[in-house]
């Protein structure tokens, strides 16, 4: 297989193997990334809750997403950047693990979800910003982003498991 | 000594043992401690950074605080739920880990400051320099009771 050549070999790369054999990179990055997932759950969270009507009922939705969407972002680069290296210190660990794979595709099913939102619904926000709880559309895009990132979180924290790893 | 003996008591009792004994019940248990702060870090960021002056600056701190204290009060019972089953399992590895210990005592700080004195300046209007030093403070609080937390995890 050769995908899994590819994460072979960046594992044997000496910056791979660096983060790797450190004492104390490996718990650095780690916790910064655990701190990009308060900061980036948190503002996505929120914003989701508001679509659906269960908090911050009275702030328009677009305060949200033009206010908090810099903060969402700032918590998503150094998130991002820390899960990569924490694959890259040990690409076959993920590569072979099914949290891991299961994290992949929620990850990218959650990116289209927000897609969808953007390009659809959202751009006839100016008729719903002040309405307590969104349109279905809007409503039903915030619960699935609340399941998938909800689900990006839990099967993170299992890759650390490995319960049915592949040998 | 007491204490290491109350800790060893804890392991060893029925609920520790059971988590141990168990493959699942530890992870499962981190997911939710995990999720909790998420949301715990979302509804206490929100309102710290509009303090600050950053975010949703046209509405009062006021309000957002009372718009997400639920959130947090949820959060912090779930926390706090998973975080002592996470604990019973491995008191005594606790008991020697300074994470730990540092833990608890920023937790206790954090806790402390949110209910009193940051819980005071979000009901009145207070100064902008007040509410910028009470949001730096509660910020760092509760990032050091995170990192620490995350570090009980490492040797």
């Amino acid at each position: 297989m050769p995908l899994r050549a590819i994460f072979e070999w960046v594992g044997t790369t000496p910056w791979s193997v660096a983060i790797h054999e450190s004492l104390w990179l490996y718990p650095i990055i780690e916790s910064i990334h655990v701190l990009g997932i308060c900061l980036f759950f948190g503002m996505v969270m929120l914003l989701d809750l508001r679509l659906l009507g269960i908090t911050l009922r009275t702030v328009p939705v677009t305060d949200l997403t033009k206010k908090l969407l810099p903060w969402t972002f700032a918590g998503f680069v150094p998130m991002a950047i820390t899960g990569l290296l924490l694959v890259y210190q040990d690409p076959l660990r993920a590569y072979d693990n099914y949290f891991f794979q299961a994290k992949f595709v929620m990850l990218i099913l959650a990116g289209l979800n927000a897609l969808a939102f953007h390009t659809g619904i959202y751009k006839r926000v100016a008729d719903w910003d002040r309405d307590p709880v969104a349109p279905f559309r809007a409503r039903f895009a915030g619960a699935v982003s609340l399941l998938l990132w909800a689900g990006v979180i839990i099967a993170g924290r299992l890759i650390a498991y490995n319960w049915f790893q592949k040998t | 000594m007491s204490i290491l003996v109350f800790f060893t008591a804890l392991e060893h009792s029925w609920l520790g043992q059971t988590i141990q004994g168990s493959i699942y019940i530890f992870p499962i248990t981190e997911v939710f401690h995990l999720l909790g702060l998420a949301v715990l870090g979302g509804a206490i960021l929100l309102v710290d950074m509009r303090l600050l002056g950053l975010g949703l600056k046209n509405h009062a701190p006021q309000q957002l605080a009372r718009d997400v204290q639920p959130l947090m009060k949820g959060a912090l019972i779930v926390m706090a739920l998973s975080g002592i089953t996470l604990f019973v399992s491995e008191a005594v590895k606790c008991y020697y880990h300074q994470a730990f210990w540092f833990k608890m005592s920023a937790l206790a700080l954090a806790l402390t400051f949110t209910f009193t004195w940051r819980k005071k300046v979000l009901r009145s209007a207070s100064a902008p320099a007040t509410q910028k030093l009470t949001a730096i403070i509660s910020l760092m609080l509760w990032s050091s009771v995170g990192i620490a937390g995350r570090w009980i995890g490492f040797e």
